[in-house]
């Protein structure tokens, strides 16, 4: 299913690589995972060498771009790459997809939020749902290569669309595939799959829950019903990223918080998922429009 | 003889009614002749209390006598000995508080068009001039500057100038800082800022966009990579919130979000992605330029109804006479001993109202104001569908979160010591918003020149080290 288009050579120019204002945030590889979704390389040294897991990046397209937050998916030190994966649904994240191993990326900014906090953790279940299983699959990585025990719940529309099926096994003790319409793994959603370990007597430490905002709902009242510790991951609309614009601010356990700042993770137990979910919808009718207008480079040709 | 007119030479500014549609400067400029009619009513006046009213101590007479003499190109030197943003300050300075409020012909009418008379030069110097600027010799040392806002750009001109290889970070991916993001282009066209920077970089300046400083690289790791000396000027970019109900609704903004959509991101232009709400009724609150500037945006977007909502009187409104007085001419309503009590929304989360209660004056306040206090059984409902939050801004905590040993304030702002701007922590200054909490570009300016002066004296070894 997946399949690597091709490498670019491997360079390295460090700090004196900035053309200008800009550093080139090449493209170094660019992988399609399903239909919708795409794997990237970007290089970019400084923040390859911080990021952490649970921790984000900006980027901007072009100069008349928006400015898009991802979860960084993976690093390389030695190679300078920061791994995105991302689902082409939006204007800027189909003109991301559309450019080319050795073309830039206009703006890369990062790494942004506050790392996870996955130290200590005797077992941990690991809940991915869709896009999400992009961002659970490096604190599954991080948890298990630390010595935690691992099960991943990876949940999918439908078969076509599953991704890091290898990559998530390869770091988890136990691993439960399930779709919403049973054309792959268990037929259900995730909550099923972990209402069903749960009751069956695993005990788990802590849960970590990435996934569109109703699944993260769901999992933590699941979870809250179990008494089992949640985090979960807000991927909210936002500008700078550093806690200037207070775009994605949410309410947690009562209080205004800012995703970027004081998050992305937050205890999924506090979160309130139903004005996340409203607000995740502001520009919903705008972005339509927009995206109307968006024509493919393959449709020009 | 000088000009006696007890008024100013008016500035020349495009029509209320069809400046609040566009996005283009309201003011717009001398011309050669209005300017050196504007500078012969300075009587250059033997004690110059203008040069000691600005925070930069622009050679106010002299460039004004030369502009007197139609020399507009060594004017524009004159000013450019100690500001390196003159089309930035002749457009937002405060003039009316700082060196027009001192000018001896201010007691007799209206004081020297300063500003307008600095911004003259400085765009006429833009137009009619196309001379590469000269970098200063080398002299070997390496210094780093954090945010290029108003206060880093001239810190980092400053050591230019004196020959350091100074870089500036930037975490946004355009330089500026609030001259961009915050300060409209109907005010503060973005290519003058854009021009200006250009300076910047003939001088030598290193400019880094997409760099988070205390993320990316920490401070101890700038030390790490060779620089001798780091000034943070960071601003005050966190946005304050009032903690009233509902205002977490679709359609409330801080006005730093929106500002930056309208500004940097452009969202009044088509051909730019980002998204803004297309509001109808409008409540801007707060009574400072920001909200000015904030309530202006919005106009221009196309809304029908602009409410300023402001607790206090508009006598203790902080913005600057001329905003106040653009704003309204542009059909701004002002709501003022009102304060929101709470936003109402629609069942899809979007505002639908503001409630509101009508306030009066008390006794004066810790601030020398007099303390608004609530009329009790007066709430109303104000019909709006869109609110913005402009009650003020504090510091950044990403940088001293990631800093050991460096002291703030309890409002988050970085101690610095008064002589030399430089923080609790050796070889690191400080400057601006930062330091101050939201203040204005010139100040801001002034700390950045303050802080580039004793920067080069901690490098040299005029400061020690161990003081």
């Amino acid at each position: 299913m997946v399949t690597i288009t091709s490498v670019a050579p491997r360079r390295f120019f460090g700090m004196e690589g900035f053309k200008l204002d800009r550093q080139m945030f090449e493209v170094m590889t660019k992988e399609t995972l399903n239909s919708m979704t795409k794997r990237m390389q970007v290089y970019a040294p400084h923040i390859a060498n911080k990021a952490r897991p649970g921790q984000f990046i900006i980027f901007r397209v072009n100069e008349k771009g928006e400015r898009i937050p991802l979860t960084v998916a993976d690093t390389d030190k030695d190679t300078g790459a920061v791994t995105i994966i991302f689902q082409e649904v939006g204007k800027s994240t189909k003109e991301l997809g559309e450019l080319e191993i050795g073309e830039t990326v206009l703006d890369f900014v990062g790494p942004l939020g506050k790392p996870s906090e996955l130290d200590r953790i005797g077992r941990a279940a690991v809940v991915g749902g869709g896009l999400g299983c992009a961002i659970a699959f490096p604190q599954a990585k991080y948890l298990f290569n630390s010595g935690t025990q691992v099960d991943i719940i990876a949940g999918f529309r439908t078969k076509d669309l599953v991704i890091l099926e290898d990559d998530m096994k390869a770091v988890s003790q136990n691993f439960y595939m399930c779709t919403d319409d049973g054309t792959y793994g268990t037929k259900g959603l995730v909550t099923d799959v972990l209402r069903g370990l749960i009751e069956s007597g695993e005990k788990y430490d802590k849960v970590l829950v990435v996934g569109p905002l109703p699944m993260m709902k769901f999992v933590s009242l699941l979870t809250k019903e179990f008494g089992i510790s949640t985090i979960v991951s807000m991927n909210t609309i936002m500008i700078d990223g550093t806690g200037m614009c207070g775009g994605c601010r949410l309410t947690v356990g009562g209080e205004t918080k800012f995703a970027c700042v004081d998050g992305p993770e937050f205890d999924g137990h506090l979160v309130d998922f139903d004005e996340a979910i409203r607000r995740s919808g502001m520009y919903k009718d705008i972005e339509g429009e927009k995206n109307a207008q968006h024509v493919c480079r393959l449709e020009k040709m | 003889m000088p000009n006696m007119s007890k008024t100013k030479v008016p500035m020349p500014v495009q029509e209320p009614d069809v400046r609040n549609r566009n996005f283009s400067e309201v003011a717009l400029g001398y011309t050669e002749d209005m300017a050196v009619e504007e500078a012969e009513r300075c009587i250059n006046c033997k004690h110059k209390p203008c040069v000691a009213g600005c925070p930069v101590n622009v050679a106010i007479p002299e460039f004004i006598a030369l502009v007197h003499e139609r020399k507009f190109e060594e004017a524009y030197y004159k000013i450019l000995e100690t500001n390196a943003l003159p089309a930035v300050c002749g457009r937002v300075c405060p003039q009316e508080s700082q060196c027009e409020q001192v000018c001896v012909r201010g007691k007799l009418g209206e004081p020297v068009g300063i500003g307008h008379l600095e911004r003259f030069v400085a765009d006429w110097y833009m137009k009619n001039v196309h001379k590469l600027i000269k970098p200063a010799a080398p002299n070997g040392h390496k210094a780093a500057v954090v945010g290029s806002g108003p206060a880093g750009l001239i810190c980092a001109a400053d050591l230019a100038k004196l020959g350091y290889d100074v870089t500036v970070f930037e975490a946004f991916h355009a330089t500026g800082g609030v001259l961009v993001y915050g300060i409209p282009e109907f005010r503060l066209p973005k290519n003058i800022v854009n021009h200006e920077i250009d300076n910047l970089r003939e001088l030598g300046v290193k400019l880094k966009t997409n760099m988070i400083i205390g993320r990316a690289f920490t401070i101890d790791e700038l030390f790490e990579q060779g620089y001798e000396a780091v000034f943070i000027g960071t601003g005050a970019g966190l946005p304050s919130f009032m903690n009233i109900p509902g205002e977490n609704f679709n359609a409330v903004y801080s006005a730093n979000e929106y500002l930056t959509r309208v500004n940097l991101m452009r969202s009044y232009d088509e051909t730019y992605d980002t998204p803004i709400m297309k509001s109808r009724a409008v409540a801007v609150i707060g009574g400072g330029n920001v909200a000015m500037d904030a309530a202006r945006c919005a106009k221009r977007l196309g809304a029908e109804t602009v409410y300023i909502v402001y607790r206090r009187s508009e006598v203790e409104m902080p913005a600057r006479i001329e905003e106040v007085h653009h704003a309204k001419e542009e059909g701004i309503i002002f709501k003022t001993l009102t304060n929101p009590v709470r936003i109402t929304g629609n069942e899809r989360g979007y505002v639908n109202g503001m409630e509101c209660v009508e306030m009066e004056l008390g006794e004066p306040d810790a601030s020398g104001r007099r303390r608004p206090v609530e009329k009790k059984g007066s709430e109303f409902m104000m019909d709006v569908d869109t609110v913005i939050v402009a009650i003020g801004t504090s510091p950044n905590p990403l940088i001293r979160t990631t800093t050991p040993g460096l002291e703030t304030n309890k409002y988050g702002g970085l101690v610095v010591e008064d002589t030399t701007n430089m923080t609790s922590r050796k070889g690191v200054f400080a400057g601006g918003d930062a330091v101050t909490g939201a203040a204005t570009v010139i100040l801001a300016m002034g700390a950045g020149k303050k802080a580039a002066k004793a920067m080069d004296e901690y490098i040299r070894g005029v400061i020690p080290a161990d003081s």
